[in-house]
């Protein structure tokens, strides 16, 4: 009796086995076209550098103050605290002994040198869709830093995320190596756009929803970016939260100047604009703005609740007189904002997206645009957390989201004090 | 590069966007007053009546010299000086609009303000004022005045004023010190001072100095004697 248990259990585990061998994800290889497509040549390190910027690689892979590229930045998640690595071309701390194989096996398998196995932390779900030219351009331009040596942090991953087998487990679910696959039935444009947004741009990262176990769904139809607070919303053409009456041209403006008559770009996203976004080409801006534009409606995502139950008269009366109190200078009565100084709230996804988190923290923290060549000295908005209470943060913006035919849900000072409380760091 | 030399069509596309949407009533002030009014409502703020504020949390910066506020702007960008808000609002901003930030509150004629109740017993009073004015030689402490001015209303280019600092300001900057979540450029003098000074001499210089009147001229002064008596990274 004991021997067939035993056999059955090993034949089970043999079939468990054998099926994920089969289902692994295989190490996919493609060849540098030569030698000359990693050579420091002034072309090369400049391509590289301008993929750089696409892929906002400098946002993780720098601390706060530190040398650009050197690594060091904690990235927050629910698994654990990520350290990005030292890029730059030290031989003993960064990836100075990598050749170009292995900065594009890093890039396109999410596999170390040593053959251990990265976290998707780091998007290589994204950057696993970039050709090996621009990979080797970007490797060219890496190698091209002044080397620094500063020793990597270990990331601190609780248990049992930090277990490799877990990882491999993972990435059978949700990884598959490929390079981007044009569409020869879309133009060179909208393939452009679509290569940037779903590879180097990985806008998937927050503007997704996440699962239990991290993954990106890659529906871009928004998503609540964990640990941070803030609400990435939906890039599809849904109408009320996402795209959708949108203009490619207001589109571009965000993206290329943190502005736009339809709002301004704050919180994480100001900083992909200031790092990243802004450096780009109108052409690729274009095309990405084409490419979103393309993206079906779908019903994910956060939307307006426009069937929740209506305010308290009181609050909707105590909301319209802080709002004049407070707001109406900047923003005018009529709610359409003074641009390019001052967005519209009339109309405004942020403003009217549930859940209301972006329009809390703005309330509270206030903030600038990015600081862009487009528009290098922003307009601020102050803070109030300290001029308003929770109740008066959440009756303004109650009357602000029931207000010029915006239909946002009411907002509770429940909420208001939970997003008062996240860290802005 | 190969994205460096382009024009936004930003501006056409705002009057194109205002032009349609009509209701803009007037457009708004291109000065630095309205852009940075986000700095203002916690470092310039009035009362009800007007009056100015001066909270332990938020101190006032109108007539602080430049330097100085430039400095303040690159430690909270860069980490080291540390409130989240500071980080926030100052994150992404460019370097040059920093500098321009930093003039345009440095050209503010500083608010005079009034002195608060010295609630020192005499021995406390007297080292308070035995440490601005003498400094103590045998812990290496140099004088406040031999740097922030006999006047104490601090020196150009980056040195700032000690009076019409909130007493408790100044404890909690001492205590971020001696913290390592306020620091400055390397030698970082002040942090130097502030782990050679005990808490009660903390207390005491607090206290003494947020007794004092704030002279009629409250400007920073134009130079200060050096060499310094410590080597400042901030103020070189």
């Amino acid at each position: 009796m004991m021997k067939t248990v035993r056999i059955v259990l090993l034949a089970a585990v043999a079939v468990v086995g054998g099926a994920i061998l089969l289902a692994w994800p295989r190490a996919d290889f493609v060849p540098a076209s030569s030698p000359a497509a990693w050579a420091a040549t002034p072309a090369n390190i400049a391509r590289g550098a301008y993929l750089a910027r696409a892929g906002d690689c400098i946002a993780c892979h720098t601390a706060r103050g530190g040398v650009a590229y050197a690594g060091g930045r904690a990235l927050d998640t629910p698994f654990g605290r990520f350290y990005g690595p030292n890029l730059t071309p030290d031989r003993a701390t960064g990836i100075g002994a990598w050749s170009a194989d292995d900065f594009w096996n890093a890039l396109h398998n999410g596999i170390a040198p040593n053959g251990r196995l990265l976290y998707p932390a780091f998007p290589y779900t994204n950057y696993t869709k970039v050709t090996r030219a621009d990979a080797d351009a970007l490797y060219a331009y890496f190698r091209s830093l002044p080397p620094q040596r500063q020793a990597n942090r270990p990331h601190a991953i609780r248990f049992p995320y930090d277990q490799q087998a877990l990882l491999a487990g993972w990435r059978l679910l949700y990884f598959r190596p490929a390079e981007y696959t044009p569409q020869p039935a879309r133009s060179a444009s909208w393939n452009r756009g679509a290569y940037l947004v779903e590879g180097l741009g990985h806008c998937s990262a927050c503007h997704s929803t996440r699962n239990s176990l991290g993954a990106a769904d890659g529906a871009l139809a928004g998503g609540m970016i964990p640990t941070l607070g803030w609400y990435a919303p939906s890039l599809t053409a849904n109408r009320e939260a996402g795209l959708g009456d949108w203009s490619d041209a207001h589109i571009v403006a965000l993206l290329g100047t943190g502005i736009s008559p339809r709002g301004a770009a704050t919180g994480p996203m100001a900083e992909v604009v200031a790092r990243s976004l802004q450096y780009l080409t109108p052409d690729d801006l274009g095309a990405m703005a084409g490419y979103l534009k393309s993206l079906a409606a779908t019903s994910a995502g956060a939307q307006p609740a426009s069937a929740a139950a209506p305010a308290a008269e009181q609050v909707l009366a105590e909301g319209g007189r802080i709002y004049a109190a407070q707001c109406a200078a900047c923003h005018g009565d009529d709610g359409k904002g003074r641009m390019p100084a001052y967005p519209p709230l009339a109309g405004n996804r942020a403003v009217t997206l549930t859940p209301a988190v972006n329009a809390i923290r703005m309330t509270v923290n206030g903030g600038f645009p990015p600081g862009t060549r487009g528009n290098p000295r922003p307009y601020g908005m102050p803070p109030f957390g300290h001029e308003l209470d929770d109740a008066e943060v959440a009756a303004v913006l109650t009357w602000i989201r029931a207000s010029w035919g915006n239909a946002g849900a009411p907002v509770t000072a429940t909420e208001v004090n939970r997003y008062r409380a996240v860290s802005l760091d | 590069m190969m994205s460096q030399d382009f024009r936004w069509p930003v501006a056409a596309l705002f009057c194109a966007a205002t032009s349609v949407a009509s209701a803009a009533p007037q457009p708004v002030p291109d000065t630095l007053t309205q852009r940075l009014l986000a700095c203002a409502t916690c470092h310039a703020r009035v009362d009800a009546r007007g009056n100015p504020v001066n909270d332990s949390f938020y101190p006032r910066i109108g007539g602080k010299p430049a330097g100085y506020l430039y400095h303040q702007l690159r430690n909270f960008q860069d980490g080291r000086r540390h409130y989240p808000v500071m980080t926030y609002l100052t994150e992404h901003l460019p370097d040059a609009y920093l500098r321009e930030i930093a003039a345009h509150f440095a050209a503010q004629v500083p608010t005079v303000l009034p002195p608060t109740p010295m609630n020192l017993s005499p021995a406390q009073r007297e080292r308070g004022r035995q440490l601005v004015h003498e400094g103590d030689r045998g812990r290496a402490i140099p004088a406040c005045i031999a740097c922030h001015g006999a006047r104490l209303t601090g020196a150009q280019p980056a040195i700032p004023g000690l009076l019409g600092l909130p007493r408790d300001y100044v404890n909690a900057q001492f205590g971020a010190w001696r913290n390592g979540v306020r620091r400055a450029h390397a030698p970082d003098c002040m942090g130097q001072v502030a782990a050679r000074l005990s808490p009660d001499d903390v207390a005491a210089v607090s206290g003494w100095l947020a007794a004092q009147p704030m002279p009629s001229d409250p400007r920073p002064a134009d130079a200060v004697a050096r060499p310094l008596p410590i080597a400042c990274g901030s103020a070189p």
